[in-house]
């Protein structure tokens, strides 16, 4: 027998981000017993650095007259590139202004309509109407036909994830922070809660409830480039795949963004080259005119980012400890203009990067951005395979956003998502009693704690988790990115499937010991490795181009093929996914042109 | 700064481990253009010591997570270049918060118990009505909430207070601002009475010394002294009003 301790409550869930909390809150104010876990502190969640807006259609600045909710409708069906489950889309079109207004209640201080004229940055005019004045109002995002995202200031994300956070103290809601799920407890029929690591002592806990929700956030982290926070690292996602029950879906749909700064990935947003700035090599010539002649730097997000892989791969970035990457030139534009103007992106040089953008050249490279796929549920967000078990936020694949998500979309399908599936939770735990055999909870525990004296004594090899974990985002990055090919993928696939033999036989260089960060690391590590292979595997066998899946050899979507949704499971002992597919729920608006054209096909993903 | 080679010297100490005593590491690291002591820790930690304790999150100065004594002062490590440092580097935890291992404390508990002891949450009678459009608010106020609601719970400020080293209940700057957020707010219902029992008093805005280390190191350069002003002029008028009343009530008015 084990010791460990033992919580239990009625509803359990991983992840203390927006769609977490979001949940938390539906559940607890239906009287429900909520426990929250979360890596950090929620206010810590990568739902803070989230600074651009949430989209609602609200309909109230000038910009956003006559939007509503078949207008949001359409741009987030065209935006996924017919890959999102069209009710889906329906009922969050729907819910959104709800949620967005229910946060101004909680205490959001939305940016407000203010009346009068005002001069856009286009030289175009705008009259804002006196008797919206105060109301909520909102910006401008790419891929919308109306201005619809609703922001404070440049801290969205910051005032919604402390505003829902403050929610959840009110009401008592039960967090344990720095504590990570590690794997599901489950009988292969129902999940009754978690094996979970405390990272303050390196103990083994359980925690078992009626009904569990996963809200881990995104993987970005599985590349060696991405905008995401460090711990976006998929767990949530790879713990469910373990079970070999449950299917992720779409976890080939993966968004770029073409100018992450080097070495730390922070995005520097498209204001530098709508400016005016442009990209260099390393013999600081300006490529984007060769291949674009027309838009040049001001191609769409996509094109721009796939133009500057092709250039890298071609032997003209410039080589730098952190890898390849390319220059982003300001320095024409004058301090006057850099330090007024783009004051946001010369601060970030400065402070993260030590260039003075003024004098120096910005090092940048496409970077990952966002990950549409996640633990596949229902339009209720009950989780496909296994009973109690729920999924929401960036880590499910709900399937709001298809191959492409809007920028916007995604705090929007948080809270949401969340007070939805909230709900459904909510009522799902109500009628659920909780029963179960201690036997089942004493093996789920053990087996960790035998994973964790493999790790710690090296009985399975002697492999270095870091190298392991290199060699994962190295082939991701190079062969899995912004443009695909079937080629690259296939040696992804080779490669990966080696790294994911070498991540059995990972075994420790530290002693483990409390709150030990390799151990950490190396119980993720197999997950993420299989997480990696759903992703190349899933590319490699989608052959055509959809969304942010864009394939060289197979350019052109395919709706008669490939209308339909990828399913990836884990079987037992496998080193490959099974890759499974359903067919995608089309309601209201059959297949057709996006409307912003082939080259700027996933180019309105969102900031 | 081309080639430097750094020396690092760094806290250690593991919970799990009480018999080893505290102690400084010391580790070499060839400083790269660009490099943040969140690249150099990671380079340590994946090259040369994979226990090394730290923590980051967002590694872009907006989450909060990374704060910690650098050479001398409180600061967030992932925007701190390493070329604006001598050469040689010393990383200690931040003070007043618990030690969880190295240079890991823990900001969570003690940011938590701020926001249940000065009730961090809008106090309103008010609930959603899911009919009705949102109620008018300036976007001057608006933003005005923001510019207080802007702290990223870093425990910079509060490092860095004496007041807070000596006296654990002490809310500090943080605090105090988190209740100025509160009081810009026009749908928080509370009355400036409500507000006096939670920082009308020395572990409130009557504690603080002004020495005014929390705005030299705050790193999101919140105003944080004319918060305190702002809060402890309130209070003071409070004060002297609840004392007033209670002469009166006494007969002594
Ligand atoms: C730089 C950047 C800017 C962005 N800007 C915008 C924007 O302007 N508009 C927009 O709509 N979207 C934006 N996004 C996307 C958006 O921020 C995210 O998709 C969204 O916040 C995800 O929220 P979440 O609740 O699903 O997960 P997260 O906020 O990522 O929360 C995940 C939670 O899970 C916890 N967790 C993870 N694993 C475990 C485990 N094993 N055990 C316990 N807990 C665990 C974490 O601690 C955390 O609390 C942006 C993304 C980036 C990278
Ligand atoms: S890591 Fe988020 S502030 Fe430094």
């Amino acid at each position: 027998m084990s010791i460990y301790q033992t919580h239990i409550t009625d509803v359990l869930i991983v992840g203390a981000g927006l769609a977490g909390e979001r949940i938390a809150v539906e559940a607890a104010s239906a009287g429900h017993d909520v426990t929250l876990l979360s890596l950090v502190p929620p206010r810590r969640s990568h739902s803070t650095a989230a600074q651009g807006g949430m989209q609602a259609s609200l309909g109230n600045c000038a910009m956003g007259e006559g939007d509503n909710s078949d207008v949001h409708f359409a741009d987030t069906v065209k935006g996924s590139d017919w890959g999102c489950d069209q009710e889906v889309a329906r009922l969050f079109v729907e819910n959104a202004p709800l949620a967005v207004r229910e946060m101004a209640i909680w205490g959001v201080p939305w940016n407000r309509v203010v009346a009068g004229q005002r001069k856009l940055p286009d030289g175009r005019m705008l009259e804002e109407k006196k008797e919206k004045e105060g109301l909520i109002t909102a910006r401008d995002f790419g891929g919308t036909a109306k201005w619809r995202t609703c922001y404070t200031a440049d801290g969205t994300g910051h005032t919604l994830l402390y505003t829902m956070d403050s929610m959840v103290i009110k009401m008592g809601i039960t967090v344990h922070d720095r504590t990570e799920a590690i794997s599901l407890i489950h009988d292969g029929e129902q999940c009754i809660g978690v094996v979970a690591r405390c990272l303050r002592t390196g103990d083994l806990r359980v925690y078992i409830a009626k009904t569990t929700v996963i809200c881990t956030g995104g993987y970005g982290r599985l590349y060696s480039a991405s905008t995401n926070a460090v711990i976006n690292e998929g767990n949530g996602m790879f713990v469910a795949l373990n079970t070999g029950i449950i299917p992720l879906g779409n976890m080939e749909a993966v968004q770029f963004h073409p100018t992450g700064m080097v070495p730390v990935w922070i995005l520097i947003t498209e204001g530098a080259r709508g400016d005016g700035g442009y990209l260099l090599d390393k013999n600081k010539y300006r490529f984007m005119p060769d291949y674009e002649p027309k838009k040049k730097e001001l191609a769409s997000r996509d094109v721009v980012s796939r133009r500057m892989t092709q250039h890298i791969r071609a032997g003209h970035g410039v080589d730098s400890p952190y890898g390849p990457h390319l220059w982003l030139d300001i320095r024409h534009l004058g301090a006057q203009h850099i330090n007024t103007n783009l004051r946001e992106i010369a601060n970030i040089a400065r402070n993260f990067a030590g260039v003075d953008p003024v004098k120096d050249l910005i090092p940048v490279r496409p970077t990952q951005h966002y990950s549409m796929g996640g633990v596949r549920t229902n339009k209720d967000g009950a989780a496909y395979g296994l009973k109690n078990l729920f999924a929401a936020g960036e880590a499910a694949c709900w399937d709001l956003h298809g191959f492409n998500r809007l920028g916007g979309n995604s705090l929007a399908e948080t809270i949401t998502a969340g007070r939805i599936i909230g709900k459904k939770v909510a009522e799902y735990t109500k009628d659920a009693t909780l029963s179960y055999s201690y036997k089942l909870v004493d093996d789920a525990v053990k087996e960790q704690e035998n994973r964790i004296k493999a790790l710690v004594h090296g009985w399975n090899g002697k492999e270095n988790v870091y190298d392991v974990r290199n060699e994962m985002e190295k082939n991701l990055m190079d062969y899995v990115g912004i443009f695909r090919n079937g080629t690259d993928l296939q040696k992804a696939v080779d490669n990966l499937r080696e790294v994911y033999h070498r991540s059995l036989k990972i075994g420790l260089e530290s002693n483990g010991e409390g709150p030990n960060p390799e151990l950490a690391q190396a119980l993720r590590m197999t997950g993420m490795v299989r997480l990696a292979l759903c992703i190349a595997y899933g590319a490699l066998t989608r052959t055509e181009s959809r969304g942010s899946h864009a394939r060289e050899d197979y350019p052109k979507r395919d709706d008669t093929n490939w209308l339909k949704r990828t399913l990836a499971y884990w079987p037992q002992d496998a080193d490959l996914p099974e890759l499974k597919y359903e067919p995608v729920k089309i309601t209201e608006l059959p297949p057709g042109d996006r409307g912003y054209g082939e080259s700027s096909a996933q180019s309105k993903g969102g900031k | 700064m081309a080639d430097r080679e750094l020396t690092f010297e760094i806290f250690r100490y593991n919970p799990a481990r009480p018999e080893i005593k505290p102690h400084m590491q010391t580790y070499k690291l060839k400083e790269t253009t660009g490099m943040t002591i969140f690249v150099a820790l990671n380079m340590i930690r994946e090259q040369q010591d994979p226990s090394l304790m730290f923590d980051f999150v967002c590694r872009a100065a907006i989450c909060g997570s990374c704060a910690m004594i650098i050479n001398g002062r409180p600061k967030l490590a992932c925007k701190t270049l390493t070329n604006t440092l001598p050469k040689k580097i010393k990383l200690f935890p931040l003070p007043v918060f618990k030690l969880i291992g190295d240079l890991s404390v823990d900001t969570g508990t003690w940011f938590r118990n701020l926001s249940l002891k000065t009730e961090s949450w809008v106090h309103t009678g008010k609930t959603f009505d899911s009919a009705k459009q949102e109620e008018h608010m300036d976007n001057k106020t608006a933003l005005e909430i923001y510019e207080a609601e802007r702290c990223i719970e870093c425990g910079c400020c509060i490092s860095g207070c004496a007041t807070a080293n000596i006296r654990d209940e002490f809310l500090g700057a943080a605090g105090i601002n988190r209740v100025a957020r509160f009081m810009v707010d026009p749908r928080d219902e509370r009355t400036p009475e409500q507000y006096f029992e939670i920082v009308g008093c020395e572990e409130g805005t009557f504690g603080c010394m002004g020495l005014m280390a929390c705005d030299d190191n705050c790193p999101m350069e919140l105003p944080l002294q004319m918060q305190l002003a702002f809060v402890r002029r309130k209070m003071a008028s409070i004060g002297l009003g609840i004392k007033q009343e209670s002469k009166i009530k006494m007969g002594i008015g």
